[in-house]
């Protein structure tokens, strides 16, 4: 009963990691039919941003608090990934905008080798250590479960920003207009809507949805290098095709339900698997989903339309 | 042929040419609506009407010509650009934003005015002229019903403040019940002075509506004159009037 529980904490904290950076695929797949490949890389920069910002600060700063430190460090990384975002579209997919469908799909595995190539070249092949700026050490434990104060901010930071999209994109002028360029470019466009200001912000927001998360999951294991966000944008992009690619509640959902299944199955693998396999081999889960899925319910638990799109 | 050209044109097209690859849709078509004035475009299937409505509306390139608004050349604008300047399209087909409610939809044609004022009144306005609209506000739009998606989309339009309208073929795929209904609230929109050019299939209806209309045969202008006139035209009656 207590490893359940433990599980399905652990299995909260995780799947609103990938809740957030699947959102990030599914804003960009709503609006262009495209799967941003690069967009796990995303997540890398703004972790490795973020070590290199608390570099930065340990020496011309030494004596700032820990959450100063983190919040100057999101504040360089999230404006960097956002930038980062906002390039790609500009220089990677806009031209290929009606080009067929597998060249913009290419290219964004293009994007992420680069990415991943700049990284190493400006940070090396080695782990980094990342400084454990809020306690991982377990509270006292809650009816035998074992809570840090990184997993509560976590998932704390991860509602918060995505009730704050949810309100961006159904509450504002600027959501409104996503989502009817999301439906029809060309109808948006007659509206005076400036179609490729609003693509870009949807990368834009989505590339700062996926820092956040870098820094996150790069304070929650205590590392971070190079290839860091291959496996992550992978498992969030499993997420956003789990809930239903293109709906923002379904990435949500989405990331929360990988998560536990993740979770829970790397805490019974060895039952289920009658001692053959351990949990290090819990990453096999979200890929059978995705099998599962892409088989039986392509839509996703929420999407309804089938799209011809990407 | 009596065109009787306008003296203060709204929308000026000279020479304009449109194409699709090698194929090319509109070959130097010359067009002029003047202000408050309703103007149609009839012509057969693939004449080129929606291409030439299109084109005026930024959403194709030209392949020649030019398309001066007000007096000013915008034929190199985007729509979205052309839409500010007062050049507003209700596309063929509607093009409602089919999951967004039906006030958002009218908040998206709204989309450039500042003005919240402004909004809301165009709003009461479209209310007062579109009151099946007003009821079904927080619907979402896929639910209309044709003819109340093509109201929409006309109410839509008008509040970006046009100051030239252009609907393509209000009428298609609407029973004539609905299609009167459309065409009052099209020459209630007319009267109010706002420009409209109107291209339809249904080129009884449009000519008897318009002050002057053209005709569009394989990408070129083959007639031009009043309504009336057109109307009484035996080569107009033969091809389009089905007489």
């Amino acid at each position: 009963m207590d490893i359940l529980l433990q599980q399905i904490v652990n299995g909260l904290v995780v799947g609103s990691v990938y809740a957030l950076i699947a959102l990030g695929y599914t804003m960009v797949y709503g609006i262009l039919g495209l799967i941003n490949f690069a967009h796990g890389e995303v997540l890398m920069i703004g972790a490795l941003t973020a070590l290199q910002t608390l570099g930065v600060l340990e020496r011309i700063a030494p004596d700032l608090g820990p959450l100063a430190q983190l919040a100057i460090a999101l504040g360089v990384a999230v404006p960097v990934c956002m930038t980062l975002g906002f390039l790609m579209e500009r220089l990677a997919y806009r031209r290929l905008r009606n080009a067929p469908r597998l060249a913009p799909l290419i290219t964004a595995i293009g994007v992420s080798f680069l990415l991943q190539t700049v990284a190493m070249i400006l940070w090396g092949r080695n782990y980094h250590t990342f400084p454990q700026l809020i306690p991982t050490t377990p509270l006292e434990p809650v009816s035998g479960v074992f809570i840090t104060p990184v997993q509560i901010t976590i998932v704390v930071v991860s509602a918060l920003m995505m009730a704050g999209l949810l309100v961006l994109v159904n509450r504002t002028r600027l959501g409104r207009a996503m989502r009817a360029t999301a439906e029809n470019h060309r109808v948006a466009s007659l509206m005076g809507v400036d179609v490729n200001a609003i693509i870009g912000a949807t990368f834009v927001i989505g590339a700062g949805l996926a820092a956040v998360a870098g820094v996150m999951f790069a304070s929650n294991y205590g590392i971070a290098h190079y290839a860091m966000g291959f496996l992550p944008g992978l498992k969030a992009f499993t997420a956003a095709v789990l809930g239903g690619i293109g709906n923002l509640g379904g990435a949500m959902l989405g990331g929360i339900v990988l998560g536990l299944v993740e979770s829970l199955g790397a805490g019974y693998i060895e039952h289920l698997s009658f001692g053959f396999l351990n949990s290090s081999y819990q990453d096999i889960f979200a890929f059978i989903i995705l099998g599962l899925v892409l088989i039986f319910r392509p839509t996703g638990l929420l999407g309804e339309r089938v799209s011809d799109r990407a | 042929m009596a065109t009787d050209a306008p003296a203060s044109p709204v929308l000026e097209v000279r020479g304009m040419e449109v194409a699709y690859g090698a194929i090319q849709a509109v070959q130097g078509i010359d067009l002029t609506v003047g202000a408050g004035e309703l103007v149609c475009l009839i012509g057969a299937n693939g004449a080129g009407k929606t291409t030439t409505l299109n084109a005026i509306a930024g959403l194709l390139p030209l392949a020649g010509g030019e398309i001066r608004f007000l007096g000013e050349p915008v034929h190199s604008l985007p729509a979205h650009k052309r839409l500010r300047r007062g050049i507003a399209l209700v596309p063929e087909g509607r093009g409602i934003f089919t999951r967004l409610t039906v006030e958002e939809n009218l908040r998206m044609g709204a989309y450039t005015r500042p003005d919240k004022q402004e909004v809301e009144a165009g709003l009461a306005r479209v209310y007062a002229m579109l009151p099946r609209i007003r009821e079904r506000l927080t619907q979402v739009a896929g639910t209309l019903s044709g003819g109340e998606q093509q109201m929409l989309a006309i109410g839509r339009a008008l509040l970006s403040h046009p100051k030239l309208l252009l609907l393509d073929e209000p009428s298609m795929g609407l029973a004539p019940l609905v299609v009167e209904k459309i065409f009052e609230v099209i020459q209630t929109v007319a009267s109010e002075g706002v420009t409209v050019l109107l291209v339809e299939q249904n080129a009884h209806l449009a000519l008897e509506f318009a002050r002057r209309g053209y005709v569009m045969e394989s990408g070129r202008i083959t007639l031009a004159g009043s309504g009336a006139d057109l109307l009484a035209d035996p080569k107009v009656r033969a091809a389009y009037l089905g007489e």
